[in-house]
């Protein structure tokens, strides 16, 4: 590796976006380069941006596929508001990130794709390459297509095609250059990727080293910049998506229960990648049922359930609105089980590929009669794994389903997850009552416990526990079907106070900041990491009177949260929604100090707008 | 399945305490007593048996029965099933379900769980009409049917169940009618004993909302000259005297008398393992045909949960129990000192 270091300019962090056609392998190069950095030790948040049409026309700003990564030497919480380096495919790439850009930064454009035809796809009037309207930024030219097609000429059983697929690791290697990051990853990467293809694996490790050397022997670069190993706690690490970490919470608490997980679910973006992550994992004794619909995957789960495994679904926003009449029959039969909804932009098919937060008042109240269900929130990548734990401990505790609000931009975002020691992960104690012989009492299903308000949970099998459940209003104790008015009223506060007190189960609200004063922000979900950041730069730069709560339980919200809410003269509650949980605030607390902070962007807030709308606030 | 063993189980182990609430002289009446009879012969532990029902008239069945239950919700009985065995594939699992609960709203699912093969018992009870809401057509119900929501006579094209779960690929499809109980206690028996999806239909009869339904062909002193009772092997011969039988005439069956210009040797003889024949008699309907009752095709194919543990053992065989430090460390990691 080339050593002058005299040549580096030092940076605290840096935000990369790589761009280009759906069929570019944008995603690929950014996570390759997010793993080298990774493994070199940065801290990093990334940001995938897709479309929703799987190959959308070639060239066109619907095609646009987009990975942002920042990588610190410091904590970082989110992928970064703008990007200082942009690599450009083609012109559509360019336009659709130029808006996002800092100014000042560095773009690397791959000339070969400013064509005429290309440039006009993208809607451009002249080619910006040589209009001055990019004037602004460093822009390097770098006809990447014909540099890896000649680099590649020797390749005489590739075609042409074949080669120009290569063309995003000569990308990447050039970024590497920059970055001055070594290669070693990369390639074992390509060679165990492209094992059995070996003339592929040769073809991508040739384009990649001639980007890296491109950069070298052309004097064209001459900016490139250290960010030096964060100083993250000590352990191992390894980087991981919230879609990952969920599915790997879930595994966990399977096996820290003792019994099989059973995943019953039905293909929706962009919750799928959590069915991917858990079917090849039969020698966990995961069983993964891919049902004929989003019901039928919550029936299969409720019959999972009643079967005694560790029965989860996961879904996105259409999906829940079609489980809820099964969620509800759930909730009646009082099994535990637990829900993934990965948010997606909506209402209806709305905005498959893209975040929101907009499915938290589906998820508390989306259900017809009475129907209590705990919910919540992971506020980042890595925390899904908590989240899920934590979800599948409190079903079990108070039987009944769990709904985990997850979001699209936490499950394809990542970060780096310090890696627990599964020793250490506290077992989920499971108690199924065992069976009797004719001259026990009798067997009675809704017999709860005196703490929890859980019922019994007997499994098929169980000689002497026969017992009839359903979706019938039913006699407390018993379970039998009644009408009676004052069991209905019986049963719907029993149901109700027994999610109520799974707040003696969770930790109490923590406050980052002053524990009262003028202003709180309350957020949840992936809101989390810009918020947190905003709030700490305009705490140490204004000395501002703002402290932050973020929740990760929903319902029940923690014991301490009335007490929090009423120490501040104001609250703001930024989400990306029209208002869902300050309406919720405001209608479980009657409080009339909340301020509502809307975004309807359908992707993450960024530190900027945050911190703006904190000197708005702070201002007036 | 479980080998037969002395449970001493009795027909009063499988009645509950709650009181059955159908109308008087229902046939679900019938089908419940044959079950709480047939259940104590099957050599199962009382405690593996599972009863799960959608919403309907026969959806109420789970609660009469002593067994684990669920009554759930509308049409989804399958889905709970087949997550039920997935969970727990030692069990029984009865699915029961009615032509409006299994072929309206749980179509669907009725479909996947049968090409599925999950090791499930599905009784429908088919009285074509919906009965717990007074009176509606039923997607069984004839075309030219008077209800309620078709004063004027149903424009619609009836589903035919047992077609229908060919096409999904039955592995066991058969049908009985609940005034035959006797037989329909025979059918049941091989239900349960077969592994993969049983796909059961019970002509039943709604004495309310359908009473006609059957009539000319389930009166006991008549029946035999109208329906015809399959067994593997058999010639397909029917009436009182067994002077009737049906021969393929090209394609197409046809009812011939005995004893003239045909004998017993012209006749179709029977074949459960035969899938051209399954869609042949399935769609022998009264009154052109005698509707065929008993076994119209039983194969035995791997089950769901065969399938689904065998992908755990030998997962397990090949790659060990799995160990979650490892699972944790299956991607690039670093530390940081």
């Amino acid at each position: 590796m080339s050593d002058p270091t005299a040549h580096f300019e030092e940076l605290e962090s840096v935000v990369i976006r790589f761009a280009g056609d759906s069929g570019d392998g944008m995603q690929l190069t950014g996570t390759q380069f997010t793993t080298t950095s990774a493994v070199f030790g940065n801290d990093i948040s990334t940001l995938p941006d897709y479309p929703a049409e799987i190959r959308a026309p070639a060239g066109t700003l619907a095609g646009v596929s987009g990975f942002q990564v920042n990588l610190s030497q410091h904590d970082i919480l989110t992928p970064g508001d703008a990007p200082f380096v942009l690599v450009a495919m083609n012109p559509a790439a360019l336009k659709a990130s130029l808006p996002d850009l800092e100014i000042g930064g560095i773009i690397i454009v791959n000339t070969d794709a400013f064509t005429p035809t290309n440039l006009k796809k993208a809607d451009y009037e002249s080619n910006p390459l040589e209009d001055g309207s990019l004037k602004s930024y460093e822009v390097h030219e770098v006809p990447l297509t014909s540099l890896t097609r000649e680099a590649l000429k020797g390749l005489e059983t590739l075609t042409t095609k074949e080669k120009d697929r290569c063309q995003n690791f000569f990308a990447l290697g050039l970024t590497f250059w920059i970055f001055d990051r070594n290669l070693d990853t990369s390639e074992s990467w390509i060679e165990s990727k492209f094992a059995k293809k070996p003339e592929i694996a040769q073809a991508n490790k040739i384009a990649l080293e001639t980007g890296f050397f491109f950069g070298e022997t052309t004097e064209v670069f001459r900016r490139r910049f250290h960010i030096r190993p964060a100083s993250l706690p000590a352990g191992t690490y390894r980087n991981v998506t919230g879609n990952e970490a969920m599915a790997l919470g879930l595994v966990t608490a399977a096996r820290k229960m003792g019994k099989p997980l059973f995943y019953g679910s039905y293909p929706i973006t962009p919750a799928s990648d959590i069915l991917h992550a858990l079917a090849p994992l039969r020698n966990f004794d995961v069983r993964t049922f891919q049902a004929e619909d989003e019901i039928a995957a919550m029936g299969s789960v409720i019959g999972a359930a009643f079967g005694g495994a560790l029965a989860v679904t996961g879904t996105s926003g259409p999906g829940l609105a079609l489980k809820s009449e099964a969620m509800n029959l759930a909730i009646m039969l009082e099994l535990p089980m637990v829900v993934v909804d990965v948010q997606r932009g909506g209402p209806s098919t709305g905005l498959p590929t893209k975040t929101e937060q907009a499915d938290l008042l589906q998820a508390l109240y989306g259900r017809n009669g009475e129907s209590p269900i705990p919910v919540l929130a992971p506020k980042g990548p890595s925390d899904c794994f908590d989240i899920a734990y934590e979800a599948c401990r409190l079903a079990v505790r108070a039987m009944t389903p769990v709904l985990v609000l997850s979001e699209g931009y936490l499950a394809n975002s990542s970060e780096p997850w310090l890696i627990p020691d599964p020793d250490n992960i506290e077992p989920i104690v499971v108690k199924h009552p065992e069976g009797r012989s004719e001259d026990d009492a009798p067997f009675f299903p809704y017999l709860r416990d005196d703490e929890t308000l859980g019922r019994p949970w007997a499994i098929p099998g169980t000689p002497g526990l026969e017992h009839r459940i359903g979706g019938l209003a039913k006699a407390p104790i018993t379970g039998n079907v009644s009408q009676d008015p004052r069991h209905h009223e019986q049963m719907v506060k029993l149901r109700a106070e027994k999610v109520a007190r799974l707040a003696n189960a969770v930790p109490e609200q923590d406050i980052f900041g002053p524990a009262e004063g003028d202003l709180l922000v309350v957020t949840w979900g992936g809101t989390f990491g810009a918020v947190r950041t905003a709030v700490t730069r305009a705490r140490k730069n204004h000395n501002y009177d703002v402290a932050h709560a973020h929740l990760r339980f929903l319902n029940p919200f923690p014991r301490n949260m009335e007490k929090i809410l009423r120490s501040y003269k104001r609250i703001l509650v930024p989400e990306l929604n029209n208002g869902q949980l300050a309406f919720v605030l405001r209608g479980t607390y009657g409080l009339d100090n909340i301020i509502s902070y809307p975004k309807l962007h359908a992707r993450p807030f960024k530190i900027g707008e945050v911190y703006q709308k904190l000197e708005e606030l702070f201002d007036n | 399945m479980t080998e037969p063993i002395s449970l001493e189980l009795t027909r009063k182990d499988f009645v509950s305490d709650q009181t059955v609430r159908w109308c008087p002289g229902c046939g679900d009446y019938a089908i419940l007593a044959q079950l709480q009879k047939v259940l104590p012969e099957l050599g199962i532990p009382k405690e593996k048996i599972v009863f799960i029902s959608g919403i309907g008239c026969s959806s109420r069945f789970p609660y009469y029965m002593n067994t684990f239950g669920i009554h759930s919700i509308h049409g989804r009985a399958p889905t709970l099933a087949s997550g039920l065995a997935a969970a727990n594939p030692d069990l029984n699992i009865w699915v029961i379900t009615g032509d409006g609960d299994g072929l309206s709203i749980g179509g669907n699912h009725l479909i996947h769980a049968i090409r599925r093969n999950v090791n499930l018992n599905i009784l429908l009870f088919n009285n074509r009409i919906y009965g717990l809401t007074k009176g509606q057509y039923s997607p069984t119900s004839r075309k030219g049917k008077k209800t309620k929501s078709s004063p004027i006579g149903s424009i619609e094209q009836p589903i035919n169940p047992l077609t229908l779960a060919l096409s999904a690929e039955a592995t066991f499809v058969a049908r009985a009618m609940d005034t035959d109980t006797v037989h329909l206690g025979e059918v049941l028996k091989a239900a349960a004993a077969h592994e993969g999806t049983s796909f059961v239909e019970i002509y039943q009869n709604c004495v309310i909302f359908n009473p006609n339904e059957w009539t000319g062909i389930d009166d006991r002193r008549t029946r035999s000259d109208h329906v015809i009772y399959l067994e593997h092997g058999k010639p397909l011969i029917f009436g009182k005297n067994n002077d009737k039988g049906v021969r393929l005439n090209g394609f197409k069956p046809e009812v011939v008398d005995l004893g003239g210009e045909f004998t017993e040797k012209d006749l179709i003889v029977h074949d459960e393992t035969s899938q051209e024949l399954a869609y042949i008699l399935a769609h022998m309907e009264h009154p052109t045909y005698p509707p065929p009752m008993g076994i119209i095709r039983s194969v035995r194919k791997p089950t769901y949960t065969e399938e689904l543990m065998g992908q755990v053992r030998m997962a397990q065989e090949r790659n060990g129990m799995g160990d979650l430090k490892s699972l944790y460390h299956s991607s690039d990691i670093w530390t940081v000192r």
